[in-house]
């Protein structure tokens, strides 16, 4: 019971600590915008271990974060062999695929604005729908390995890029290709001086969405049959036999590991893409 | 309706691959039955065809090729095949008055949909109240906000074995609720960006106008920034249904559902009927469609009473 009381009054403690942050001097501080947000996330945390402790929740039913992070240090060369296997092998090759064939397709189809017209919905439908449900037919087409992750990866980023491309792509007006034309710049110049670069934005908004499909869909395939590692498949066989805490340090994994992708991509956009409206003035 | 035509050339365009891409994929089964059935071909033992490619295969028994499109387990069916199936699981059935039978994609799609739309529900209303909160309080943004983001980034499909596991030992009968959960999660993301965007949308010369009326905060909230929120909000709708039919269906995929169009792909995965997946694929995305459309119409028609464009 004390463990309950413990959580609740740390909850109510950090709230007002919170609180005063938010409306103290320093809020626009670098510091105090960190904080802010890691003292709610380890309340969560600690709410968490308080209730499984207080109820005396059983931990095939939900482990206790400290239990959790045990079993984390313990599996660590487990947590490494699926990690490589789902997210370096399934997830970052299918991405690095996907992100380069619609990128190339984007490329080709936009020099005819016809297809470009017809393409665009398509594309925009497509994107919207669940992908995720062909990973069967693609686990049988490509055999049980890496290969069949890899390729589910590529149909899932393949559509959201090339959405962003095209449309990214139409961004420039009439004045600055105006502009090109002039400078007697050619085809390729104007795209890759021009074009690409006002695209940027926009393939950016593509590829952080395309980082979370990436890791679904190389979990997803993984449910789906997968030689005995991998996350998704330790995560299925764990559910079955209830070792419950490996399977909340798999989650742990995925999440930082998604966490730290999405991060990465969105840390390259922001060196890369400068001059844009929405990164200037911050710093 | 003048993108109607580029449109149709490029679904056109799609088939005619997809039907080209239909001969290679099949060969093999083409041949393995033909072999079967007495027939001659090149060359005879399946273990030597093994090593063959594809293309050598085709060039070596071009009569076979035509088989390939009428296979009864294709590893690629044809579009017609697909459609075919399609109407012998909905139409069909429910010409023959039997719609709400266990084998009809009809009875699945509804199961789909009920999570679907109770988890799109339950998603908007979280997405919405989040958006409020965020809009009023300075701690719940600095707080909330960032979490939000990062919940995106992890992959809800490793959760989502857990979800179930842990609802059923609370005592949830089903898997309406869980499905729901999943689907909430991928759902809420959208709406709450939406309705924080467009709740902060009006200027300040308009907050100013309403607090020379001396409007209090409620009338503020319903008068101006709930109103000007709308389009926000509709365009986030529209993401977070299609993202709430994704949800649904990871919530049905891994876990060993027996109702609802992702169980059927699962259970057409066990079977190896693979026409069995591909009419489920498509009517999700049908499903998804209608959806997206329903809603759409709805944009349409509530933002023109409201005197906005669209």
């Amino acid at each position: 019971m004390s463990w309950l009381i413990f959580a609740l009054v740390f909850w109510i403690g950090a709230w007002m600590l919170n609180t005063w942050l938010a409306n103290s001097a320093w809020r626009g501080s670098v510091v105090v915008r960190v904080l802010i947000p890691v003292l709610f996330g380890v309340t969560l945390i600690v709410l968490w271990e308080g209730i499984v402790r207080g109820f005396g929740v059983s931990p095939v039913i939900l482990p206790a974060p400290s239990t959790v992070a045990q079993t984390f240090a313990a599996s660590t060369d487990i947590l490494w062999e699926d990690f490589r296997q789902t997210v370096l092998k399934g997830a970052l090759s299918g991405f690095v695929i996907g992100v380069l064939a619609a990128f190339a397709t984007a490329i080709v189809i936009d020099r005819s604005a016809f297809l470009t017209r017809g393409l665009l919905p398509i594309g925009n439908f497509v994107a919207a729908l669940p992908i995720v449900g062909i990973a069967p037919i693609l686990v049988s087409w490509f055999g049980f390995d890496w290969h069949s992750k890899a390729a589910v990866v590529v149909v899932m980023v393949f559509f959201p890029i090339l959405v962003n491309t095209v449309q990214g792509l139409r961004e420039t007006d009439a004045m600055q290709r105006d502009l090109m034309r002039t400078y007697a710049a050619s085809y390729f110049d104007t795209l890759l001086k021009l074009r690409l670069p006002a695209a940027l934005p926009f393939v950016f908004n593509g590829l952080k969405i395309a980082t979370t499909l990436a890791l679904i869909g190389a979990i997803v395939a993984e449910y789906f049959g997968s030689p005995t590692r991998g996350m998704g498949f330790r995560i299925s066989t764990g559910v079955g036999s209830l070792s419950i805490d490996l399977v909340w340090a798999e989650i742990a994994v995925a999440a930082l590991a998604g966490t730290a992708f999405y991060g990465l991509v969105a840390w390259v956009e922001k060196r890369v893409t400068f001059w844009h409206p929405s990164h200037r003035g911050h710093g | 309706m003048k993108n109607l035509l580029p449109i149709l050339t490029v679904l056109a365009a799609i088939a005619a691959l997809w039907y080209v891409a239909v001969a290679p994929m099949n060969i093999r089964g083409a041949l393995d039955m033909a072999e079967r059935g007495g027939a001659e071909v090149v060359p005879a033992e399946s273990i030597a065809r093994f090593d063959r490619s594809v293309w050598r295969l085709m060039m070596d028994n071009p009569e076979h090729i035509a088989a390939g499109y009428a296979l009864e387990r294709p590893r690629l069916p044809t579009p017609g095949q697909v459609g075919a199936e399609l109407w012998k699981t909905t139409g069909d059935m429910a010409l023959r008055g039997r719609a709400l039978s266990k084998r009809s994609l009809i009875y699945h799609g509804w199961i789909t949909l009920q999570s679907t739309l109770w988890g799109f529900a339950l998603g908007t209303v979280l997405g919405m109240a989040g958006a409020i909160a965020i809009v009023y309080s300075r701690v719940v943004d600095m707080s909330l906000m960032p979490w939000a983001i990062i919940s995106q980034t992890i992959p809800i499909v490793a959760l989502a074995p857990m979800i179930i596991v842990l609802s059923s030992q609370v005592g949830i009968e089903g898997r309406t609720v869980p499905k729901a959960i999943i689907s909430a999660y991928l759902c809420y993301f959208p709406v709450l960006v939406g309705m924080v965007k467009g709740l902060r949308s009006p200027g300040a010369a308009q907050l100013d106008l309403l607090r020379t009326y001396s409007a209090s905060g409620l009338q503020a909230f319903l008068k101006l920034r709930l109103p000007a929120s709308m389009p926000y909000l509709f365009t986030s709708l529209k993401i977070g249904i299609a993202a709430a039919l994704v949800g649904t269906i990871v919530g049905e995929l891994p876990t060993g559902a027996i109702s609802g169009l992702g169980a059927r792909i699962l259970i057409g995965d066990q079977f190896g009927t693979p026409l069995a997946i591909w009419a489920a694929l498509f009517a999700a995305a049908i499903l998804a469609g209608v959806l997206v459309t329903l809603l759409d119409v709805m944009q349409r028609v509530t933002l023109k009473r409201m005197g906005m464009q669209t």
